[in-house]
């Protein structure tokens, strides 16, 4: 046994209700950059859809992932190291841009300058990539809400997959949300791909992530995944993709997506596994049992075996009591209504999703029926096949079983806490159908339901002995970078080369960049007080009158110079 | 002899300009070549890559870059054994001068016209795709002109030389003189005889591997051929390596 330890996600998708503040906010904190517009590291798709880019989940044609080979051996989709190098100076199946869209923005400067005149002036939209006039065809998100789903709706991969009946009725039956970030597998297929080895899955949680100096733009790696969540950033060369926001998980912090989840539906935690049993969990022969399989290589964090395991492992106490107290593991394993996205692409998925019940909910409530009834709620999960054949398709490889368990479950949920909350005597009944207690259904609500911040997310801190690899705890001399060779805007050999920034310092800069970049400069620019510069030493510039002396501000505060517009 | 006596009757011997030409420029450009990527490797880390430009265009690229580049790899070949295979060699192993001939101007012209080939396709499709256009750096530029330059200066040198003409047997002039900047004996007098397209072919090799530490051509020097022998799936401490710089003397992480 090697015990590992991975931070891991539960979404809970009854919650989601498509507002895209996840999105949005990932999006402002680390790819609001030239190269990465179309880049979206969270984003919320609207099921039966598309996805984002579109179609990424027809495996056929975009060849991501593991399978078996003839001899029942797992083997990249997309073809073995030999095969990566062959093809290494244009690779067959790289998604372009087309397939996400051409990112632009408006030329919002004519309806400010445009001369005195008949018509109202319009901002045309201007290709990012160009730089030129461009006509908007596609977006991410273009068919949210089932938007065009009349056209475009025969496009869903999984709907092509299920029965005819559904392609043709599927607008009236049921639509859900599924917010997506990076997996970080187990078995990331994207780290294997990787002809430089820059993709890594770090020992201590499992985040996995792309080394920048490391990459050198070989683009196999965005084949390679198959949720097609590592991107290319098309300015730098490099590939990017979701970091787990590190930084903020390093210090105990959830991720800024989580942070910001209106719904609350996002939770951390850690979840021990096995090391040692991945591959072999990954090469299970069927597809449909690779979801028990996954199961398997969890570890039981309260087992007394496992601690000692761990703590040969070199895992912190801390951590292992965070793994004993983690959301994640208790809705995998000990509620089991989480299940994983796309078990069958074989890269053992780190982030889960608690399947909605809402699409059962709804249709029981159309036919005039009390859907707060379990008895009704059951009889819906097995009569109404088509979503749960659809999220059988999403989340189990096709088999229904596990599906239906999970649903029954949350049905269970619903009716029995209905009778609690009107005051009436709680039926046993009720969890006993689907092999629960009275207790764990009560604790599976409050986690599901009333669970506060520190109950959501349960982040071990790196240690404070490591503060010093940290990269936002700053215990370096700053001024190794500020000013250093290299820094910011485009060097000598291109977009950004010359050293890399630390993520604090790049942040800052591009602040800077941004809050500088408009023209013209506003007028009264000189008496502003900009106290995101400000580092907390001293007084900020601008915010008192000059004193008496005309002392000027004290050197010694961080702030930066303002260039004269 | 003693080194200046040596070095005045080379000097007398070939000329000024031959030295500067056959002796200072390769040991220059060399010194470049070296310097200049270790320079970068630790300055520019980040901007080492291949600056893919995939996800604008794909039809042209999928023609014209592996023509380009399988081309330039069997074109290193054919120059690895021809400057740095003694012809005796080759005679040892019993393939006459003919054969040998035949063999690298076939084979030679193929893969030039391959890279010639690939490289038209690839320069046509960064001035006429406009995204890739506007993409490119002035730098790149540049690069593209040198490169393009060495590769039909050496195209034509050998069509010249052993088409059109009755062939030329470089690998008794140029091949050693080529071999004696390594053994740090230079020999500027091997090439005063040569044709003068096969000296501008070297000369235009000599300025673009000059100016290569500072192009994307860095690319090359790191071709992941580690990739098919390490593990599929790296993993990596948090501690030992994050971040781009070592840690400074006094702040290493205490185990």
């Amino acid at each position: 046994m090697r015990v590992m330890a991975q931070m891991a996600m539960v979404m809970n998708l009854d919650k989601c209700i498509g507002c895209h503040t996840c999105s949005v906010t990932c999006k402002q904190a680390w790819t609001n950059r030239t190269g990465v517009e179309y880049v979206w590291f969270n984003n919320v798709e609207t099921r039966p859809g598309q996805g984002y880019p579109r179609r990424y989940e027809d495996q056929e044609k975009w060849r991501g992932g593991w399978e078996l080979n003839k001899k029942g051996r797992l083997a990249l989709k997309a073809g073995g190291r030999f095969k990566k190098l062959i093809t290494i100076f244009a690779n067959p199946v790289l998604p372009s841009l087309d397939d996400y869209y051409e990112p632009w923005t408006y030329d919002y400067e004519t309806l400010t300058n445009a001369p005195l005149q008949e018509h109202t002036p319009v901002a045309r939209p201007k290709s990012l990539i160009t730089g030129k006039d461009m006509k908007i065809s596609w977006s991410a998100n273009w068919d949210d809400d089932l938007g065009g789903s009349s056209e475009h709706g025969e496009k869903d991969v999984l709907l092509n997959q299920v029965s005819e009946k559904i392609r043709l009725e599927f607008e009236q039956t049921f639509m859900f949300y599924l917010p997506r970030i990076c997996e970080h597998c187990l078995n990331p297929s994207c780290a294997a791909s990787c002809p430089s080895g820059a993709i890594y899955k770090r020992e201590e949680d499992g985040i996995v992530l792309v080394d920048q100096d490391t990459c050198r733009g070989w683009r196999m790696c965005v084949t390679g995944c198959p949720y097609k969540k590592v991107y290319f950033n098309h300015r730098t060369g490099k590939a990017e993709k979701c970091t787990f926001c590190f930084p903020r998980v390093e210090v105990g912090l959830p991720t800024v997506c989580s942070e910001t989840c209106v719904g609350r539906l996002r939770y951390i935690g850690l979840v021990l596994y096995d090391a040692d049993r991945v591959l072999e969990a990954a090469s299970t022969p069927d597809d449909t049992g690779l979801y028990e399989a996954q199961r398997q290589v969890f570890l039981d964090p309260n087992d007394p075996q496992v601690i000692a395991e761990a703590e040969r492992a070199d895992i912190p106490r801390d951590w292992i009591d965070a793994a004993q107290r983690s959301p994640i593991h208790a809705l995998i394993n000990t509620y089991k209504v989480a299940l994983p996205l796309h078990p069958e692409y074989r890269t053992l998925p780190m982030v889960w999703y608690v399947p909605p019940l809402s699409p059962v909910v709804d249709a029981v409530r159309d036919t005039g029926r009390d859907a707060e009834d379990h008895g009704n709620l059951f009889a819906a999960v097995d009569a109404l096949r088509i979503p749960v054949d659809y999220l059988a398709q999403l989340f189990t490889a096709g088999d229904p079983a596990p599906v239906d368990a999970v649903l029954r479950r949350l049905a269970a949920m619903r009716a029995y806490m209905r009778d609690i909350n009107l005051g009436r005597e709680p039926d046993p009944s009720i969890p006993e159908a689907v092999g629960m207690g009275e207790e764990q259904m009560y604790d599976m609500y409050r986690l599901l339901a009333l669970a506060k911040y520190d109950e959501r997310y349960v982040i071990p801190a790196a240690h404070a002995e490591q503060a010093h690899s940290l990269e936002e705890l700053a215990t370096e001399c700053s001024l190794d970078y500020e000013g250093g060779p290299g820094m910011g805007g485009s060097g000598p050999f291109g977009e950004t080369s010359g050293g890399a920034a630390p993520i604090a310092v790049e942040n800052y800069r591009a602040l800077r960049d941004r809050q500088l970049s408009d023209s013209p400069a506003p007028p009264d620019k000189e008496t502003r007080v900009n106290l995101l510069n400000w580092d907390g030493k001293g007084s900020p510039r601008g915010l008192f009158p000059p004193g008496n002396g005309d002392r000027p501000p004290a050197p010694d505060s961080g702030e930066e110079a303002e260039p004269k517009p | 002899m003693t080194a200046s006596q040596q070095q005045l009757t080379l000097a007398v011997e070939s000329g000024t300009g031959d030295i500067l030409l056959w002796v200072v420029l390769p040991y220059i450009s060399l010194a470049v070549f070296v310097l200049g990527h270790i320079w970068r490797y630790r300055y520019d880390k980040f901007g080492w890559t291949t600056r893919s430009s995939q996800l604008y265009e794909r039809r042209l690229l999928r023609l014209g870059s592996p023509l380009f580049h399988f081309g330039i790899l069997v074109v290193l070949l054919g120059h690895i054994g021809g400057l740095l295979v003694p012809e005796s060699w080759t005679d040892a192993a019993g393939i006459s001068e003919h054969t040998y001939h035949v063999v690298a101007v076939v084979l030679g012209t193929v893969a030039g016209v391959c890279t010639l080939g690939g490289l038209a396709v690839l320069i046509y499709r960064r001035r006429t795709v406009g995204p890739v256009f506007s993409a490119t750096t002035r730098n790149d530029k540049a690069m593209y002109l040198s490169l393009t330059v060495t590769i039909v200066l050496g195209l034509a040198a050998t069509v010249a030389a052993n088409v059109v003409g009755g062939g030329y047997n470089y690998r008794e002039t140029i091949s050693p003189w080529f071999r004696s900047i390594f053994y740090l004996q230079p020999d500027p007098d091997l090439m005063s005889g040569t044709p003068v397209l096969f000296r501008l072919h070297a000369l235009s090799a000599l300025l673009l591997f000059a100016a290569w530490p500072f192009t994307r051509l860095v690319h090359m020097l790191t071709a992941p051929l580690g990739y098919l022998t390490r593990p599929y799936i790296v993993y990596r401490s948090r501690d030992s390596r994050l971040g781009s710089r070592a840690p400074h003397r006094g702040w290493e992480r205490i185990r």
